[in-house]
């Protein structure tokens, strides 16, 4: 294999990508950059973010509100008047919930159905598969879709927020692929051993699935953390406000909030920015603790569903 | 349905009597025997099953109001009919539908032409990274935007790009005059497009990523013994490989020409107001749930859906003539 552009012993072509010549020092330059670049845009933003919530009063009063870096220390201020009670605390319990209880839910019942579906030979199978596909094609509408949480009585309950998108057609899909390619042998010989259908989903199936399911959770849980648009629409009272929507009024939209909206005094209240960029933190910091952990996952759920489904 | 064959007698040899040909008996078990059989199986899917019946299918009954004067307090059994007359804000030309089809078309087509390619380029840039490492360090700091909500993404930016926002305070310090991004109609576009590319143009690249890793090595080998330079591999063999996925994700995204950045658009809309931010969701948003035109809200969501069907339909239509595979056979 001679490869044109590989100055000779500079390195065994093997160790190319896909076979392409080595690149030379302009591309290699230019790519550094770019990417140093892209990787920038993402990264520097949420240490601006981060360093105003957590820079003294005085700074953030003298910098005139957002500090990029802040060098006269740390001070914890911002965070202990949102956690102080009042609005900010009751929104995380909320949101707490919502993400909790939807995250478990979503992941039983697609799991299952996924599991229902992948079982090939059973009565009917096709045609519910079909049904699951089918709804991938069309949107429901969002005028339908409130009558109908209306007509069963959700309106004004965090039930609105969790049940309508509990099972995603196409995780279900995901799941399914996945089970499919089990090999039919470890099933065979469960059933022979007398697994009931939910053992052998329970003990064989959901185990052997442990990735996937962890992908799959970690999208459920996300968007529930997330939700704000239905949450919006069918919660009216305030008290059940998820953190989304607190952070909206309070941050997006400017609403001051006050000493009573923290049960705190508010002569002691830090600046506003520390207050709105401590509030975004404490929305962002759950999905950078369980990122890491779940991110080496992504391309193998992701993908599983794309190629196969 | 092939995959029955625990369940099949053994078929009946044709053709040893001579004459009569038996007659085909039926090779299935019965229904009920099959439904005792699989009932486990059943249970399990019924749950899941039933959440998609009532939010997936039993809404779509819910579109009878397109053709009501409905209102909540009668609900749909004794709202009245008023056949097409809801339609008419299509046909009309209402001016205010006519302005959110124009802005969902014009960000359509800026989604299409800048945010589309971006993630193309980033993935045919990491793909050619030597170094694993530092590619999987890349990938997972550009993934992250995408697990932020667009009240987070919203803030973010309010933040970087505002009156006393990263960028301004850096102007000012510094003694330029600071930008008005926040809020200004002129740059509203633009602001909307920087912010879906912040949030997704990363998480777009697994995919790219994942089919050029499948490229054939070989198609390198031999184009380099060809004398193709890197740009020229890029060109002949990297993008051809591409247009596959390419093709699918434009056939998708087809599909959602009729949808563009709402709850993005929600969060901001009262800074610019309606004239360039209005589009059709929340043309059906801001009309149906909080202006109480229910029946115009729905026929304007019911012919957006239906656009929006014939176009995936037709897309994967042209496809298949293009001789590609498209989004389903058939």
């Amino acid at each position: 294999m001679t490869h044109t552009k590989v100055a000779p012993g500079k390195r065994p072509p093997a160790a190319l990508a896909g076979g392409m010549p080595m690149p030379g020092w302009p591309e290699r330059i230019g790519k550094a950059v770019f990417l140093t670049i892209i990787c920038a845009f993402v990264v520097v933003p949420f240490i601006g973010v981060i360093s105003t919530s957590l820079a003294t009063p005085e700074e953030v009063t003298r910098a005139g509100g957002f500090v990029m870096l802040p060098t006269h220390g740390i001070d914890l201020g911002a965070y202990k008047s949102i956690f102080a009670g009042g609005t900010v605390t009751q929104a995380l319990l909320v949101s707490c919930f919502i993400t909790g209880v939807g995250t478990l839910l979503a992941l039983l019942l697609t799991c299952t159905l996924g599991w229902a579906l992948s079982r090939r030979g059973t009565v009917g199978n096709r045609k519910l598969l079909l049904l699951v596909l089918i709804s991938l094609l069309f949107n429901p509408g969002l005028i339908p879709s409130y009558l109908v949480v209306q007509q069963f009585g959700l309106l004004d309950s965090l039930w609105a927020v969790i049940v309508p998108v509990c099972v995603s057609a196409f995780n279900v899909i995901v799941v399914r692929a996945y089970f499919v390619g089990l090999p039919d042998e470890i099933i065979d010989s469960a059933r022979i051993d007398g697994a009931s259908e939910w053992k052998l989903f329970w003990y064989i199936g959901l185990p052997l699935a442990k990735a996937v399911v962890a992908v799959i959770g970690l999208f459920y849980g996300v968007g529930y953390w997330n939700s704000f648009f239905n949450a919006m629409l069918y919660l009216n009272d305030s008290s059940q406000w998820p953190l989304q929507l607190v952070l909206r009024t309070y941050v997006v939209n400017g609403v001051e909030i006050g000493g009573q909206d923290l049960g705190v005094g508010s002569e002691a209240l830090p600046p506003q920015t520390s207050i709105q960029m401590a509030i975004l933190m404490i929305s962002i910091v759950p999905i950078l603790a369980v990122y890491p952990f779940i991110q080496r996952h992504f391309a193998k759920g992701v993908l599983t569903g794309a190629v196969k489904g | 349905m092939t995959d029955l064959d625990v369940a099949r007698p053994p078929r009946a040899t044709a053709g040893n009597d001579a004459g009569a040909p038996t007659k085909a008996k039926p090779t299935r078990r019965s229904l009920f025997t099959r439904l005792r059989r699989d009932y486990p199986v059943l249970l399990l899917a019924i749950p899941g099953l039933l959440i998609i019946l009532a939010f997936q299918y039993y809404p779509l009954l819910g579109n009878v109001i397109a053709f009501q004067d409905y209102q909540p307090y009668l609900g749909i059994d004794q709202s009245l009919w008023v056949g097409i007359e809801n339609f008419r804000v299509l046909f009309d030309g209402d001016p205010e539908f006519l302005n959110a089809v124009k802005n969902t078309l014009i960000l359509t087509a800026i989604q299409t032409i800048i945010v589309f390619p971006a993630p193309i380029v980033v993935a045919i840039v990491l793909h050619s990274l030597l170094s694993n490492r530092l590619r999987q360090f890349v990938q997972s700091v550009i993934y992250l935007p995408h697990f932020m909500s667009w009240v987070i993404v919203v803030a973010v930016f309010q933040q970087v790009l505002g009156g006393t926002g990263m960028i301004n305070n850096w102007l000012r310090t510094h003694g330029y005059d600071p930008i008005n991004v926040i809020g200004n109609v002129e740059a509203f576009r633009a602001l909307l497009t920087a912010q879906v590319l912040w949030k997704d143009t990363g998480w777009a690249t697994i995919l790219f990523l994942a089919v050029l890793s499948q490229i054939d090595r070989a198609l390198y080998e031999a184009s380099a013994v060809d004398g193709a330079t890197r740009w020229r591999q890029t060109w002949h063999v990297t993008l051809p490989g591409l247009r596959p996925i390419i093709i699918l994700l434009l056939i998708l995204k087809l599909g959602d020409s009729l949808t563009v950045g709402f709850e993005q658009i929600i969060l901001q809309q009262q800074a610019v107001g309606a004239d360039v931010s209005e589009v059709l969701d929340t043309y059906v948003y801001n009309n149906g749930i909080i202006g109480g035109n229910w029946g115009v809200a729905a026929a304007v969501g019911l012919a957006k859906s239906a656009v929006a069907l014939a176009l995936v339909l037709a897309a994967n239509k042209v496809a298949h003539r293009f001789g590609e595979e498209g989004v389903y056979r058939g």
